[in-house]
């Protein structure tokens, strides 16, 4: 069938110029490229049936089955989920600690995101330097030495507890406190507020000035300009980065990892999915149950995103209908 | 007009004002990495006693020590790092870039199918694939070589790579193509000719994205890379957890910052467009 196509777009191309018809028309043969298209794509294609598309499948299949890599996964049916949901105490901590972070940790760093967004967007001299400085640890953030400083940050006798010592507060070790060990990360997750700010100061920038000026005319003062002006207008950012920071929250890991050693403790406080799925997939190489939590982990996040989507219509205001 | 002149006073004051919290919250932000650098230049035993930020006398004992503090010298991390992250940031530039010239410029059958499929495959969690690909690698004998980090890119998984360049790419006039075909050039030729050269800001993006987050993975070499000669920065800085040890907290935070160092260092020469790219991308920091 793109024989055919080939066809009734090269005709006209012959007598061009007896043809004014040609106005948004490719003048060009665009059509015959399969092969060349797909000689283009064959590192996509190949990498996509053979990373992506068959590990799905495969995944799904292992999550009805125990496999320890080493013998033939056995056919277990959904032993693996029904373990998951009635019989782990563990997985339920992991998923409590997750959904702990994720529902702290997201609001939190996009407030503080949009705090300094709205304070660095007034112009003020020094814009390139004080973003620079608030984006830095977002970029640094994920990585270990970070985590391994912020362990020793939050310690018994880290910068932290030193500091509340100035007002008499003789704080508990953060770090090997079932207790507080989370909010340690949840901490460590908001220091990286950086990311989302540069997307609101852009979003910011894109408010047009005329919106501000009008409610102005209105007798607008501060407060209300942000509410009724900056806020609707910046709802789209906002709905982006809230999925986005939604989505990489779930997935977590490498704080959890670095800060609790490997155990998620203590007392698995800060046992993060992520972190259970590892444990029992390469540890423990329970693939099978790995992987039945692996489709889990996916289904939350899919779901997550999908009530957020749906929310959207409610609260995100796109285009210019207002 | 006139009343502007009377609120002068009044914002001035205010500006100072949003000067001083916003220099306050960058100190409280960058303070973390001063006491990191300040407490790799200390003698291990006085850090958590001296915890001021100015180091009288700075020792590099602690970078001396921690170079050669595991088992095996930083600078085999390092290099197996280097290597990886470079080999990563080739992958993705060439795979990703004939991608999304096919996306953005040739017709072909299923086009809109295979794009969709594409973006789906960004939302994808990575845990979602992540152990029938271990399995997968494992019974190829890749498991505890660079391969499975590295073909991968090779492979485009890096979807969001090529969804960033397609739309740089239709930024591109068309008549530039055209002008090319007319000369005689092929598909391979126009990407390689007109439209490689056209696109080096995302080309860029792509590389300093691509190095920044192989260079800082963690996960997947923890997975796949399992004997230390092979470790990459990141698993060579976990050595020094597992060996514990009041006396190893200088060495730990000296190679700490120092594995930050390759970071900054993009961050300083790429400041802008690391900025841009995630201002009009929404690419994660």
């Amino acid at each position: 069938m793109p024989q055919t196509e080939t066809l009734s777009s090269s005709v006209p191309l012959r007598d061009e110029a007896s043809t004014p018809v040609h106005g948004k028309e490719k003048p060009v043969d665009l059509t015959r490229q399969n092969g060349a298209a797909f000689l283009f794509l064959s590192p996509w294609i190949v990498g996509f049936l053979v990373l992506t598309l068959g590990p799905i499948v495969a995944s799904a299949y292992l999550s009805f089955t125990h496999y320890d890599l080493f013998n033939a996964p056995v056919w277990a049916g959904f032993d693996n989920y029904r373990r998951m949901f009635m019989e782990d105490g563990r997985y339920y901590a992991a998923l409590r600690v997750t959904f702990t972070y994720v529902f702290l940790s997201v609001p939190l760093k996009l407030a503080f995101a949009l705090a300094v967004a709205l304070m660095l967007n007034r112009g003020l001299a020094g814009l390139g330097i004080y973003r620079a400085v608030y984006y830095l640890p977002s970029l640094l953030g994920g990585s270990v030495a970070i985590a391994i400083m912020w362990r020793e940050i939050f310690s018994y006798d880290g910068i932290i507890n030193r500091f509340l010592l100035m007002f008499g507060i003789d704080g508990p070790s953060w770090i090997s406190s079932p207790r507080y060990a989370l909010y340690t990360l949840v901490a460590l997750a908001i220091w990286q507020f950086g990311s989302p700010m540069v997307i609101f100061l852009a979003g910011l920038k894109q408010i047009p000035q005329e919106l501000y000026d009008a409610a102005a005319v209105d007798g607008a003062g501060a407060w209300r300009k942000f509410v009724s002006v900056t806020l609707p207008m910046l709802t789209p950012i906002i709905f982006f980065n809230f999925v986005m920071q939604l989505i990489g929250s779930f997935q977590a890991f490498t704080p959890s990892f670095i800060v609790s050693k490997g155990t998620g403790g203590p007392a698995d406080s800060t046992l993060f999915y992520t972190l259970y799925l590892y444990e029992q997939g390469f540890t423990n190489f329970q693939m099978g149950y790995a992987s039945a939590m692996a489709w889990v982990l996916v289904g939350i996040i899919a779901t997550a995103t999908a009530v957020a989507f749906l929310s959207a219509r409610y609260w995100v205001h796109y285009g210019d209908e207002r | 007009m006139t009343t502007q002149s009377t609120h002068i006073p009044l914002i001035r004051s205010r500006r100072i004002l949003v000067h001083i919290a916003l220099s306050a919250g960058a100190f409280v932000m960058l303070y973390p990495l001063l006491w990191l650098t300040s407490s790799s230049l200390k003698p291990s035993n006085r850090i958590f006693t001296d915890t001021g930020l100015w180091v009288s006398d700075p020792q590099i004992q602690n970078y001396v020590d921690g170079w050669n503090g595991a088992a095996l010298p930083f600078s085999v991390f390092f290099i197996n790092s280097f290597v990886i992250a470079g080999l990563a940031v080739v992958g993705n530039l060439l795979a990703c870039s004939l991608v999304a010239y096919a996306f953005a410029r040739l017709n072909f059958a299923f086009k809109r199918t295979l794009f969709a499929m594409m973006m789906v495959t960004i939302m994808l969690p990575l845990h979602a694939t992540l152990i029938p690909q271990y399995i997968l690698f494992f019974n190829l004998g890749w498991v505890n070589t660079i391969l499975p980090l590295v073909v991968p890119k090779f492979l485009a998984v890096d979807a969001f790579f090529i969804f960033l360049m397609i739309q740089f790419i239709r930024g591109i006039p068309r008549e530039l193509d055209e002008a090319a075909m007319i000369d005689g050039a092929g598909p391979f030729r126009i990407y390689w000719s007109v439209i490689l050269p056209l696109m080096t800001p995302a080309l860029v993006t792509t590389a300093v994205f691509t190095f920044i987050w192989t260079y800082e993975d963690f996960l997947s070499p923890l997975v796949f890379l399992t004997s230390m000669e092979n470790y990459t920065v990141p698993q060579g800085l976990r050595l020094f957890q597992a060996s514990t040890g009041v006396s190893a907290y200088g060495p730990m935070f000296a190679m700490s910052l120092l594995s930050l160092v390759p970071l900054l260092v993009v961050f300083l020469v790429f400041q802008r467009r690391l900025i841009n790219g995630i201002a009009t991308t929404g690419l994660r920091g």
